[in-house]
């Protein structure tokens, strides 16, 4: 089969929905989206944002309520088929076969696909050199780290040399090496012109692999556009952030208003911890370092004692506080 | 239903392809543990054939012919159960915590393939430990009741065992939590094993009435009654018609219900 793919929209989502049943809001509500061909495209937010949920509808294994999703001009709902040709996944939790070794999972995967033998045989050895595994290649994937798991997943998924890879989470859980080598690896997929889509909560992780992101929260589609462009659109101020030992009453940000050159204030939710701290971000129109010490006296006048001073360009955590009022993690 | 859309539309040659690689891959991997395969499917008929034909019948505590009617039961019964197991334990474990069936579900191919080719996969298993009762018979009896003239009929009620075993084991390994497989043996195993007319034949059963109808409800007590009929002719047995006619509607009523249950396991 072949297909006249004219636009530039490798994946293309439009006005997605997704409810299931028995919950009261929309997992993922209204969400649009497109990726061109070659780009690496982030879905940066917390923890059920409906990240994994449009990862889920894009890769065939979620049914949507409403909306479309296609991949190369494919929809995944009617022709789900054609769409798993085009795509693989790897997904947050391994799901290897333990029954075949680690060789064995990247050719039988590739014969679902219709690989030819030799070509598979061929295109596992090369992969499992790509990804260091080579010397595991007839172990069993039982026992093996969190980041050797997650190479045999990314490897087998090349297999098919599919037009799009998305990875849920890629580096979740993995220790920094592991991190920085999966890294490492996406980059180089991307520089041969594979099409990644990855979901993260890691901003760093999203700012370092991504050529455009995508700010999830609570199913929504907050903000899209390159990083650096979704920083810029905050860094006319720099910031000041500041952190006290314990929480302070609702007027003191008016107070931190009324300081020369800052022109917004903004007190910041932690999402989990609550250690009574109170936290509050100042967005200032002059120098940064000069609004510390009149900040700082700001607070000792009110008995609160400054744990914490961080002066700053934005970051897209920045971006992502801006949008919802809350930390990623 | 989209479960049958996906069947109707035609099947292309690389769903063919994708549908007989995760068929070899089962192949494969029963192959590489063949032992473990074989004590699996011979020790239980193996141990039942030489307790109730051998040990019983030698102690003088069964009738003599008992054996001969034994064993064809014991063939359903190895047909069902096995294909009952092998496709719902590993199918709970893959839906629930190793979650290995993902990879086959994203091939080139519609969802109920994946289904089918567990259903055929099952199948298969069924068929050759069902057959391999043969020469244990041969082995613990000294010789098994045979006709050539009732081949066919034997052939058709092993095949239609094998199937409803395997639709059994999709209906459960859809329904049943992970955290609930311990149940699956004491409440859905042991009956099915005793009711399913195995070690007793049915028409007997007459003097016994409510057990004679709780029995009728079980489609392996259909494969026992084939099979003797098959076999054994001289002992009173359900029409073969019948048998065959009831199989036929348990495997497309258990098959529905699986497949379905497969497709909600399948795509959220």
């Amino acid at each position: 089969m072949t297909f006249a793919v004219v636009s530039d929209r490798l994946v293309d989502v439009s006005d997605l929905v997704k409810r299931y049943p028995r919950s009261p809001a929309n997992a993922v509500d209204g969400v649009s989206f497109a990726v061109q061909p070659g780009e690496t495209f982030g879905l940066l937010g917390p923890n059920g944002a409906g990240k994994t949920t449009t990862i889920g509808v894009l890769t065939t294994r979620v049914r949507p309520t409403s909306g479309s999703a296609r991949i190369g001009g494919v929809d995944v709902v009617h022709d789900p088929v054609e769409a798993r040709r085009q795509l693989a996944v790897v997904p947050q939790r391994n799901n290897l076969d333990r029954s075949l070794s680690v060789r064995d999972n990247l050719i039988f995967h590739a014969a679902y696909h219709g690989v030819p033998p030799r070509e598979r045989e061929a295109r596992a050895d090369e992969l499992l050199a790509q990804f260091g595994l080579l010397d595991r290649a007839r172990a069993k994937p039982d026992f093996f780290s969190g980041g050797q798991t997650q190479r045999m997943m990314i490897a087998r998924a090349l297999m098919h040399a599919p037009r799009v890879l998305f990875l849920d989470e890629p580096t979740t859980g993995l220790d920094p090496a592991a991190r920085l080598f999966v890294w490492d690896r996406l980059r180089e997929l991307s520089e041969q012109g594979v099409t990644l889509l990855l979901t993260t909560h890691d901003m760093d992780e999203a700012a370092e692999l991504a050529d455009r992101v995508g700010i999830m929260d609570h199913g929504r589609l907050l903000a899209l556009d390159t990083p650096q462009a979704l920083m810029r659109s905050l860094s006319e101020e720099t910031t000041l952030e500041l952190t006290t030992d314990r929480s302070a009453d609702g007027d003191i940000l008016a107070a931190f208003a009324t300081l020369a050159g800052v022109e917004r204030v903004e007190q910041i939710q932690s999402g989990e911890e609550s250690d009574g701290a109170f936290r509050v971000r100042l967005y200032l129109s002059s120098d940064a370092a000069a609004l510390v010490a009149p900040a700082a006296s700001l607070l000792a006048h009110r008995g609160l004692a400054l744990n914490a001073v961080k002066l700053g360009a934005p970051t897209l955590e920045d971006v992502f506080i801006h949008l919802t009022g809350r930390t990623l993690r | 239903m989209s479960a049958l859309a996906g069947l109707a539309r035609p099947v292309s040659s690389s769903q063919r392809r994708a549908f007989l690689a995760v068929l070899r891959r089962d192949l494969y991997v029963t192959w590489r543990e063949l032992p473990a395969f074989l004590a699996q499917v011979i020790l239980q008929p193996l141990f039942l054939l030489f307790v109730f034909g051998k040990v019983l019948g030698s102690l003088g505590y069964t009738q003599h012919g008992y054996a001969n009617l034994l064993f064809p039961g014991l063939v359903a019964l190895t047909a069902v159960i096995t294909g009952m197991q092998t496709l719902a334990f590993p199918l709970v474990a893959e839906f629930g915590w190793t979650r290995e069936i993902e990879d086959r579900l994203l091939a080139p191919m519609p969802t109920a393939f994946v289904a089918a080719e567990k259903v055929v996969f099952a199948t298969l298993r069924a068929l050759v430990a069902a057959l391999i009762m043969i020469p244990i018979g041969v082995l613990i009896l000294g010789s098994i009741p045979w006709r050539w003239s009732g081949l066919p009929l034997f052939v058709a009620g092993l095949l239609l065992g094998a199937l409803v075993g395997a639709g059994f084991g999709l209906v459960l390994g859809t329904l049943v939590q992970p955290q609930r497989i311990n149940l699956l043996f004491s409440l859905v195993f042991t009956p099915l094993l005793f009711t399913g007319c195995s070690q007793y034949p049915w028409p007997s059963l007459a003097r016994l009435r409510w057990f004679q109808v709780v029995t009728a409800a079980n489609p392996m007590t259909y494969v026992s009654e084939a099979l003797r009929g098959a076999l054994v002719p001289s002992v009173p047995h359900i029409q073969p018609w019948i048998c065959l006619i009831v199989l036929l509607g348990a495997i497309a009523l258990l098959m529905a219900v699986g497949i379905r249950g497969f497709y909600r396991r399948a795509i959220d």
